[in-house]
């Protein structure tokens, strides 16, 4: 925990880990040490399911352009999906 | 230093120890065989976790004579792949310093009640471990010497204290009862060179024993083999540094 730059938010959705599919409860996002990528800090998101203990997480390590243009193209594909009258919440 | 023609054996195994709040967490011991007395080191991982890493780096303090122990403290976090495990415990915002320092200090009792220890211990980090072992270094006592290898935010702005981390390690200078070798890499942004600098000041103006060497080329992580930040050079000799600062601490009759 070298920046301790975390946060965590509540989610709804389904993760596929090494043992399948599973409900992922939790989001947590980090800016510190990846495990795999090739940064010495780098965005982190662990999808999670706390109480299915430490194993139910779905993990991506992103560089910080990666991680900008990802959430640039979550916003677009959903201004897209809402504009046709696709949101279940609309 | 080993000698071809000398007898070497080792023993390396998970054991128990006595962790905060009366708990009893796992631990990595590994020790050269024999009756010793054998110097000791605590050995605090960063912050990837309990890892294979540390595991080899307990093995060479074994391999260089040393009665060598490193805790698990994301032991509470439940158990998994280390990666796992110190996901969850990044998401929590790291683990509280007192419960480390408790459960440093249950090692560390441990470690002194095995038979075969001389009686001086020393205590090594990397990473959060160089902060978590100069917090041990000055907050419990029974170390006899401190390395500090890379440890960020021992120097904390006060927007960076947490409830788990309430309070900068830098603050604790005046009590560092050990000599202490720190190691950094000057492209390093955590530690940043003008933090381990405003570090430094403190300990002179403290009138500490200690030795810092800054790596140029080197940033955060420099011994860590199985990632890109390693820098052959000055692992090598970050390495020869500190057996050779432990062997003068730790000696028999030292």
């Amino acid at each position: 925990m070298c920046t301790m730059i975390v946060k965590q938010v509540e989610i709804d959705g389904s993760g596929k880990g090494p043992d399948g599919w599973f409900a992922v409860r939790q989001a947590s996002v980090s800016f510190d040490h990846p495990f795999n990528a090739p940064f010495e800090h780098a965005l982190n998101i662990d999808f999670t399911d706390p109480a299915r203990g430490p194993g139910a997480r779905v993990a991506v390590e992103l560089s910080e352009q990666a991680a900008r243009h990802l959430v640039d193209t979550i916003l677009a594909v959903l201004a897209q999906a809402e504009k046709g009258g696709f949101l279940e919440s609309a | 230093m080993y000698q071809t023609n000398q007898y070497e054996g080792m023993l390396a195994e998970t054991v128990s120890v006595p962790g905060a709040g009366g708990d009893t967490i796992n631990a990595y011991l590994a020790r050269p065989l024999g009756a010793g007395p054998f110097p000791g080191v605590v050995l605090i991982h960063h912050m990837p976790g309990w890892d294979e890493w540390y595991r080899e780096a307990t093995r060479k303090f074994a391999h260089h004579g040393y009665v060598a122990v490193c805790p698990n403290l994301y032991f509470r976090a439940g158990h998994g792949t280390p990666e796992d495990v110190a996901a969850r415990v990044r998401a929590e915002g790291g683990v509280p310093d007192e419960q480390v320092l408790d459960d440093l200090a249950g090692t560390l009792r441990a470690l002194r009640a095995l038979p075969y220890l001389n009686g001086k211990v020393g205590v090594f980090g990397t990473c959060s471990g160089g902060r978590h072992a100069y917090l041990a270094a000055c907050r419990l006592p029974g170390f006899d010497a401190v390395v500090d290898c890379w440890g960020g935010r021992v120097v904390m702005t006060p927007a960076d204290l947490t409830p788990r981390q309430p309070v900068a390690p830098l603050d604790f200078t005046a009590d560092l009862a050990c000599p202490l070798l720190g190691l950094f890499g000057e492209e390093d942004r955590s530690p940043t060179p003008e933090q381990v600098a405003v570090h430094e000041a403190a300990l002179k103006q403290h009138g500490k024993t200690y030795e810092f060497h800054m790596y140029p080329q080197a940033g955060h992580g420099f011994f860590y083999h199985d990632r890109p930040a390693y820098r052959q050079g000055p692992a090598v000799d970050g390495w020869h540094k500190i057996f050779a600062f432990l062997g003068k601490h730790l000696a028999h009759g030292a």
